[in-house]
């Protein structure tokens, strides 16, 4: 297949997925015992979507995420540990515990950044994608938005833009048949949202997004049209939310046969099963083994940190000095 | 010292910035082979090329994405949006990401960007296009709101925030394009955050805003001639606001006129009257008069559009009650 990952790379993203998931559940389970603050959003079941279309991207090029973006930051490469504890508001956060799970940004990973604003993050990957145009840079910028972000005005205004002005943009749609409790079916003018693409001058491409060689494969080729300086391109990505809305869905609006039939198609068993096949079950353990070490030692990290200090609000709303 | 109108001063301080600094662009409605609606980035195009100045969309919300994400990597945009009115079509990018991310994200991204604007009643051009919002951008902590009055403070005051660090909202007025007055030649910067006295008095201090300093020297005149001395601030910019100059003057004249084009209920005028109210009490010998816009749609026909906004005879008659 072309654009395959390397058997090694594979593990790799295999590994990360099993990351993002344990972290999922890890948090769940913060939330359980109380120590967890706010909604948090939870993408179970989405993982091979962030995983596999962050996998080919450089240090400086940039992902611009949504509300629901655990699996774009770790494929970006925030790290685990500073990840966690900027979700449990600590100092040592990568914003020192001033973003939460919806704001983060790491500069050095080169995730600018998640957003609490459905869609809202889109106008500002077009203008990141700008500036790469206008200092003649080959970077792309890789923007994850969702079927409910894809009814918003600022969706229309940025993928307009992008697709004018040829920028070095992959915009990638989760469809993961919800925005909020309600179904796509009840929010959107057509069920693929890659239909669309024509209607910005893009190309449109819509892969099965629990998919993890199917979503590499696809993200590998508009990335290198971005790079070549071709424009922006469209993939959706069908997936599905595992479990509700946020940490504070109290749920049942989501059928059991749906659910069931998600289920089967939950991409890390998917992968892993690949893994097994390709690798052999014991090297695949361990990959699973190495992954819980990583999450347990970033749970531990995040409620080891201290809290921020109140004199950080001293600084005042300023930047000092010039630009 | 060149003689220059309001809008050729703006636009001496874009080329100066532009050939200065290679990062600064310039984007937004018609400013591209245009030179925009109010001529201020004439010619640019022609200079800098269509890559550093563009023709965008009528689409404000990615107007304002564009200058966020563009400045965090790198960029200094100074991005227009025609009028005022039009603001609010991209109040959550200046709301929700302007202001947040560079707090948030702490030492991670700077958004060194202009967004320039203009209002203001009077032109004729009825309810959507004629309104006064600095307070609603003034409300916003992480903005910096600049208003300035005279064309060398327009070159000055927009020197300062095309190289200021933080987004700041650059909001000119229509009636002030073709005002002239003595602009320097080159490298001009006007510090953002001081006010400035337009004429010494010390009867009554009148802290006015734009257009309406212009209305209030006017009245200054008018009220000269009647024994009565007015002190004249500018405020120039409205958020950080120079809190000290406009106390200071209240502490020798020991009374008040805030005047702003904006409405008043929740406008900028009650923050400057409760602001002065709150540190300068003990000094009033009166209460603190306020006027502002009246609270309703701004109408087309013109006698009932300039009876919404101040003028020199409101501002006198204010005056005056005052100093009963």
């Amino acid at each position: 297949m072309q654009n395959a990952p390397s058997p090694e790379q594979h593990a790799l993203l295999y590994r990360k997925m099993k990351i993002v998931r344990l972290l999922e559940e890890a948090i769940g389970k913060l939330h359980r015992e109380g120590k967890t603050r706010g909604p948090i959003h939870r993408c179970d079941g989405q993982e091979a979507v962030g995983i596999g279309a962050t996998a080919m991207l450089e240090r400086e090029d940039i992902v611009t995420s949504s509300h629901r973006g655990h699996a774009h930051y770790i494929g970006k490469g925030v790290a685990t540990d500073r990840l966690m504890a900027e979700i449990m508001g600590r100092a040592t956060g990568t914003c020192r515990g001033r973003g939460g799970h919806m704001l983060v940004a790491d500069r050095e990973a080169g995730m600018l950044g998640g957003c609490g604003i459905v869609g809202g993050a889109l106008p500002l990957a077009v203008g990141q994608a700008l500036a790469f145009q206008v200092q003649k840079k080959a970077n792309v910028v890789v923007a994850f938005y969702g079927d409910g972000a894809a009814q918003i005005g600022a969706c229309h205004e940025a993928l307009n833009v992008a697709g004018l002005w040829k920028l070095p943009v992959v915009f990638v749609c989760e469809h993961n048949e919800y925005g909020l409790t309600v179904p796509a079916r009840e929010q959107s003018s057509v069920s693929d949202i890659v239909l669309r693409a024509a209607g910005y001058g893009m190309p449109g491409e819509m892969i099965d997004g629990n998919d993890l060689l199917a979503v590499h494969a696809a993200t590998s080729r508009a990335v290198q049209r971005a790079r070549r300086g071709e424009g922006s391109s469209l993939i959706e990505a069908k997936t599905y939310r595992l479990l509700g809305f946020s940490t504070s869905d109290v749920g049942g609006y989501q059928p059991a046969s749906e659910l069931a039939h998600w289920a089967s198609r939950d991409p890390i068993p998917r992968t892993r099963s690949l893994l097994v096949k390709t690798m052999g079950e014991r090297h695949v353990a361990a990959l699973d083994a190495s992954a819980a070490e990583e999450v347990d030692a970033a749970v531990a990290f995040a409620l080891a940190s201290p809290l921020p200090s109140i004199d950080e609000l001293d600084a005042g709303e300023y930047v000092q000095g010039t630009a | 010292m060149a003689e220059l109108r309001y809008a050729e001063a703006l636009h001496s301080a874009l080329v100066e910035e532009m050939r200065r600094d290679e990062s600064v662009i310039v984007f937004g409605e018609d400013v591209g082979s245009y030179g925009g609606v109010f001529k201020v980035t004439k010619d640019l195009q022609h200079e800098f090329g269509r890559d550093r100045v563009r023709d965008t969309p009528i689409s404000e919300q990615i107007i304002a994405g564009l200058a966020i994400g563009a400045a965090m990597m790198g960029l200094k945009p100074v991005a227009e949006i025609m009028y005022v009115d039009f603001l609010p079509l991209c109040l959550d990018q200046l709301l929700n990401q302007a202001s947040v991310l560079p707090f948030i994200w702490g030492d991670q991204i700077r958004l060194p960007l202009v967004l320039r604007t203009q209002g203001g009643a009077g032109a004729g051009a009825g309810a959507q296009h004629s309104k006064s919002l600095e307070a609603m951008v003034a409300h916003i902590p992480g903005l910096k709101i600049v208003m300035p009055t005279t064309p060398a403070d327009a070159k000055g005051l927009l020197t300062a925030a095309i190289r200021d660090p933080n987004p700041v909202v650059f909001i000119e007025h229509k009636f002030l394009y073709n005002t002239r007055g003595s602009v320097p030649e080159g490298e001009h910067v006007v510090e953002i955050g001081k006010a400035a006295i337009m004429r010494p008095g010390t009867d009554v201090t009148i802290v006015a805003t734009s257009r309406m300093v212009l209305e209030s020297l006017k009245a200054a005149e008018t009220l000269a001639a009647e024994g009565i001395a007015a002190e004249i601030i500018d405020v120039r910019t409205l958020r950080p606001l120079d809190t000290a100059t406009i106390i200071e003057s209240v502490q020798r004249t020991h009374r008040c006129i805030v005047v702003n084009e904006g409405w008043r209920f929740g406008g900028y005028g009650a923050e400057l009257a409760a602001t002065i109210g709150e540190l300068a009490f003990g000094y009033l010998d009166a209460p603190i008069a306020r006027l502002g816009a009246l609270d309703m749609p701004v109408p087309y026909s013109q006698p009932l559009e300039l009876a919404t906004i101040p003028n020199p005879e409101k501002i006198v008659i204010a005056a005056r009650n005052l100093m009963r």
